[in-house]
């Protein structure tokens, strides 16, 4: 059954954009009118004095800020009350099992999904997953989406004018291994325009959705690729106001992992919150 | 791992705690994952028809009111008898094993529905519940939160973690029984009746 999902994997772009065509439509375009939009050193602005007032706070955040106007479309979908404390609970305090029942090996390879190959630099991405004590986060599931190498995803509601790449899909999925490594093979996407403000280009990325071995662990990211001249211009990266935390969403080039006349390395780590279950069995051991 | 991840950390910053890792940072799921995180039969826990299985559905809206089309949501539950299940095959139903694990997107109205099993409580003097995290574009990182089941009224006005929330955000948890036997639960990201999201130890958020 693995194999059959591969071969769905495998469809034609053709089919998967009649398939998307079902999606709704955006409420607004994806690119719209530019009159009415902030220019980029109003955005700027914005952004600079966010983080100044955070660096003047003495309180540094090590997450995104759910509340951050630079960002539009996060005005009025970010809490305005206090997150409640809870304690885990119950099924919070262990994960979904994932298995080779629902991912094939293949899938890890996002350049062998079509009958050809998909144009752009091959890269490997690679490196670790640990939680927030340094314990590998073992055999559990890693997704990723990216564009393709011109900036393209294969997705209805993105209407950025580059060119679709027939042998390039974008999606890729894979299971840790009992060190807590993932490898990914794909191709370097582009840059992409997006609305949020007039002449916005997100910097090069790669959606990860990562599990750990509890529920609160659950977490979607996007890997940055180093020295990206967008980085300081992207209300998303930015987000995350601190430069050390900012760092922590950007791969490193990796010469040891490039492949002699194949492919370039990157290794990038990522670190999840701290889990519960261990240390309550621990607090109970002291009672 | 790399130096990125220091163990050590400034006590005067309350976020960070000493003798742990940083966490990296989350982002917005953003526009473009419909073609690579929802699944087929991502939103059916049980085929629909099975005994005991019930829907569950809402909308989710942001501080407009408006519902989002570009939000995906993941349940994790105990099975009937309120124990966590850990079995594989959640991304290829076989359909008959429960893995307590859904993911649906929600439609252009901002509507979501699953088909599941209703959990049982995880332990004694606990109402049942189920998981939720809630991704979306314009959400800069996922929030969490607790679908509790309505019909036990004991146990929810029991429920410790329910009595530590103010009363009057409290049915915000709580799902809602239709006539037709479904369970109704609306998330609201933003205003007045914003839905109760969760912190828990060692986050941020
Ligand atoms: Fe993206």
């Amino acid at each position: 059954m693995a194999l059959t999902h591969h071969d769905e994997r495998t469809t034609d772009v053709s089919r998967q954009h009649a398939e998307l065509a079902e999606l709704a439509e955006p409420a607004e375009p994806a690119q719209p009118p530019t009159a009415g939009l902030a220019s980029q050193s109003a955005i700027d602005r914005e952004i600079e004095r966010i983080q100044a007032d955070e660096a003047a706070s003495g309180l540094t955040r090590t997450q995104s800020r759910l509340d951050f106007a630079p960002y539009r479309s996060s005005l009025l979908r970010h809490p305005t009350k206090d997150l409640h404390h809870a304690d885990p609970e119950g099924v919070e305090l262990v994960a979904p099992v994932f298995g080779e029942r629902d991912v094939d090996p293949l899938e890890a390879d996002l350049t062998i999904q079509h009958d050809g190959e998909p144009i752009g630099e091959r890269i490997r991405i690679s490196g670790r997953i640990v939680d927030g004590d340094g314990r590998p986060v073992r055999r559990q599931l890693v997704e990723i989406w990216q564009a393709n190498a011109a900036g393209r995803y294969i997705h209805k509601r993105d209407q950025h004018p580059a060119p679709i790449d027939p042998n390039f899909t974008g999606v890729g999925r894979t299971l840790t291994d009992d060190l807590g490594r993932y490898s990914f093979v794909t191709i370097k996407p582009g840059p992409y325009p997006w609305g949020n403000h007039r002449n916005a280009w997100r910097p090069a990325h790669v959606h990860f959705s990562l599990f750990g071995t509890e529920f609160t662990q659950r977490m979607i990211t996007q890997m940055y690729f180093p020295s990206d001249p967008l980085f300081a211009l992207d209300p998303i990266l930015q987000s995350v106001t601190d430069p050390a935390a900012r760092d922590r969403l950007v791969a490193r080039y990796d010469h040891d992992r490039s492949e002699h006349e194949w492919l370039l390395g990157y290794t990038w780590d990522i670190v999840l919150t701290g889990s519960h279950a261990t240390r309550m069995e621990q607090e109970g051991d002291d009672v | 791992m790399s130096d990125q991840h220091t163990r050590t950390a400034t006590p005067t910053r309350p976020y960070a705690v000493p003798g742990v890792l940083v966490p990296t940072p989350g982002q917005t799921i953003g526009p473009f994952y419909h073609y690579a995180l929802p699944y087929e039969g991502g939103e059916l826990l049980v085929p629909p028809g099975t005994p005991g299985a019930v829907q569950l559905h809402g909308t989710v809206t942001d501080g407009a009111g408006a519902g989002l089309q570009d939000a995906l949501l993941e349940i994790w539950q105990c099975d009937p008898a309120g124990r966590p299940v850990q079995r594989q095959g959640s991304m290829h139903r076989d359909g008959h094993t429960f893995t307590g694990f859904g993911r649906v997107s929600t439609r252009r109205d901002g509507h979501y529905s699953f088909t599941t099993l209703e959990p049982g409580p995880s332990a004694p003097g606990r109402a049942p519940f189920v998981a939720v995290t809630v991704f979306a574009r314009g959400l800069l990182n996922r929030l969490f939160t607790r679908i509790y089941l309505p019909d036990d009224t004991d146990a929810l006005a029991a429920d410790p973690f329910l009595r530590s929330v103010p009363e009057d955000r409290r049915p915000t948890l709580v799902a809602a029984r239709e006539p037709d036997g479904s369970l109704r639960f609306d998330i609201r990201l933003q205003g007045d009746d914003e839905t109760v999201f969760l912190r828990f130890p060692r986050q941020e958020l």
